[in-house]
């Protein structure tokens, strides 16, 4: 029995469309270790996010295999392996912030008492104590996402799937995002398998890199950071940074075809 | 908008409207008042013209005033229990209204959550509740209450049923675009949760499509009031709005029909308001954002 949290092997997964079938993932053979931070990134058709619904149950692949715990996906989602964090915040407008947090406890018949002390532990994870009783629309995007961040986190899965989560928001809430994830992520032991169209912010926050590119959807090649695990925002001007930095952006220019 | 911004134009309308009813009023009248000077061989001068057609009996078509008083006798002098009361008449159809309304509503969230959930219901009711609407209802409602009659179903329920047969449509066709209204993340966050069908539909699709379903009951209780009123035609009832109309039409009793007409006018109007306060109270309990607040 292997310790890998995810493990694909040529995983495949094509779509039939009226325009013919599209390869959104071919021949993938990946696996992510407990307590990797692992980064998927690509242009767009790539495949990322389809392999994290993949990994998620949300996308049954075509062909190959895919564990998620040793067990298949969907045995993983019914035993509540994973929380999923979606690229918009998805929050329900008519619940307050805790009931929002709260949706997945009801749902999974937590007791009232486990879930308010849930509700209240995470919500001071992603530093929104105090905001219990707002409705979404009363909050930044930046504060909705974390608020989204805090229900994946409510029921304690292990893994922790994240599809673009920062991409709607802006630079400067972005790299505050970033770094209170790589503190969480520090304090709470998780994997995590993050979804990304920025090379900073991947190899910021990630100890492994894969660099997919499309038509088909495949892993062009992965990276094993060398940085350290505690990284402050400064590293990113650093040599070992910058070098990594580098070998991404030639894995993407690699696999990218500039035929159209 | 703030209220004292609707106030002049709502004025000036209703004045224009009044101002083109009296001319009318003057206008198609005045034939009667000819003749009947003619007969009498006299000369009838243009004030006592305009006077007169303001006062008939049976005018062609009653003057405002003449309305309101009419009105003002049969709601608020006469006694509630009076044949002759207004307010009897039009509890009578509004018991049918609501009753219909009531049913209506729930027989279209039903069929609503039936086709959102199961294939088939989704491709065979969809057109059949169509064609239901593209029949006149002044041609089935009779056929309703001879049939209901025959098998010892009458009073309330076969009119009620009328309104039914019109209100349940709007919230069949509101509701089902309610409750697909959740977006794919939603969804798909359920999903992940792997919640049941019913968890889906109480946490999701049901508050999704409350505000659906409150548009779609403001029409469905104006039509209600329409098919209750419809429903007291054909058979000839003797008590109700509708019965008012017909009793008013068989006698040549003009100021009478009109006075009906209004009541239901009115009814449809507080119907409607009361609807629709009940929707801005479930949204605002429901967080939802207030109008023109920032984000």
């Amino acid at each position: 029995m292997s310790h890998d949290v995810v493990s694909a092997k040529d995983l495949s997964l094509t779509f039939q469309t009226d325009d013919g079938p599209v390869h959104a993932l071919s021949g993938v053979d990946l696996s992510v270790k407990k307590g990797e931070f692992v980064s998927f990134i690509g242009p767009s058709g790539c495949g990322k996010t389809t392999f994290l619904r993949v990994i998620a149950d949300l996308e049954k692949p075509t062909g190959g295999e895919i564990q998620v715990n040793g067990v298949d996906p969907e045995a993983a989602r019914k035993a509540r392996a994973y929380g999923y964090v979606f690229q918009a915040a998805s929050l329900y407008p008519w619940r307050t912030i805790e009931r929002n947090v709260g949706l997945p406890l009801e749902i999974m018949g937590y007791t009232a008492d486990e879930t308010r002390q849930r509700i209240a532990r995470t919500l001071e994870l992603v530093n929104l104590s105090g905001f219990e009783k707002k409705y979404p629309w009363q909050l930044s995007g930046g504060m909705q996402q974390r608020a989204s961040i805090a229900r994946a986190l409510a029921f304690d899965a292990d893994l922790l799937l994240m599809d673009e989560p920062f991409g709607a928001l802006d630079e400067i809430v972005r790299d505050h995002l970033n770094e209170q994830l790589l503190k969480l992520w520090d304090k709470t032991d998780k994997t995590i398998c993050f979804v990304t169209h920025s090379i900073p912010e991947a190899v910021y926050l990630s100890t492994k890199i894969v660099v997919m590119s499309p038509r088909p959807g495949r892993v062009s090649d992965v990276i094993e950071s060398s940085l350290p695990k505690q990284r402050p925002l400064d590293i990113r001007e650093s040599e070992e940074f910058l070098k990594i930095a580098h070998r991404v952006r030639d894995g993407l220019r690699a696999g990218h075809s500039y035929d159209e | 908008m703030d209220g004292k911004g609707k106030t002049i134009p709502v004025l000036t309308v209703l004045a224009a409207v009044v101002a083109i009813w009296y001319a009318c009023v003057v206008w198609m009248n005045a034939p009667f008042e000819y003749d009947k000077a003619e007969r009498a061989g006299t000369e009838i001068g243009f004030s006592q013209l305009v006077s007169n057609t303001m006062t008939q009996e049976r005018p062609v078509l009653p003057a405002a005033h003449q309305v309101a008083e009419e009105m003002y006798k049969t709601i608020v002098l006469k006694k509630f229990t009076s044949k002759r009361s207004l307010v009897y008449h039009g509890w009578i159809t509004l018991s049918a209204t609501l009753l219909g309304f009531a049913i209506g509503t729930a027989l279209g969230i039903l069929l609503a959550v039936g086709i959102v959930h199961n294939r088939a219901m989704d491709k065979s009711v969809m057109p059949w509740v169509i064609a239901s609407q593209t029949i006149p209802i002044l041609a089935v409602a009779p056929m309703i209450i001879v049939v209901l009659n025959a098998v010892g179903l009458s009073g309330l329920l076969p009119k009620a049923l009328i309104s039914t047969y019109l209100s349940f449509f709007p919230v069949v066709v509101g509701m089902v675009k309610g409750l697909r209204s959740p977006d794919r993340a939603q969804l798909d966050l359920m999903h992940t949760y792997s919640a049941s069908t019913a968890q889906t539909f109480w946490k999701l699709r049901w508050p999704s499509s409350m505000p659906y379903l409150f548009t779609s009951l403001k029409i469905a209780i104006a039509i209600s009031l329409v098919g209750a009123i419809v429903g007291e035609l054909p058979t000839g009832a003797v008590a109700g709005l509708g019965a008012r109309l017909l009793a008013g039409s068989y006698y040549g009793q003009t100021i009478q029909i009109w006075s009906a007409l209004f009541t239901a006018a009115i009814l449809a109007a507080v119907l409607v308001m009361i609807v629709g306060l009940a929707h801005s109270y479930v949204l605002r309990r429901m967080g939802q954002k207030p109008e023109g607040a920032a984000t």
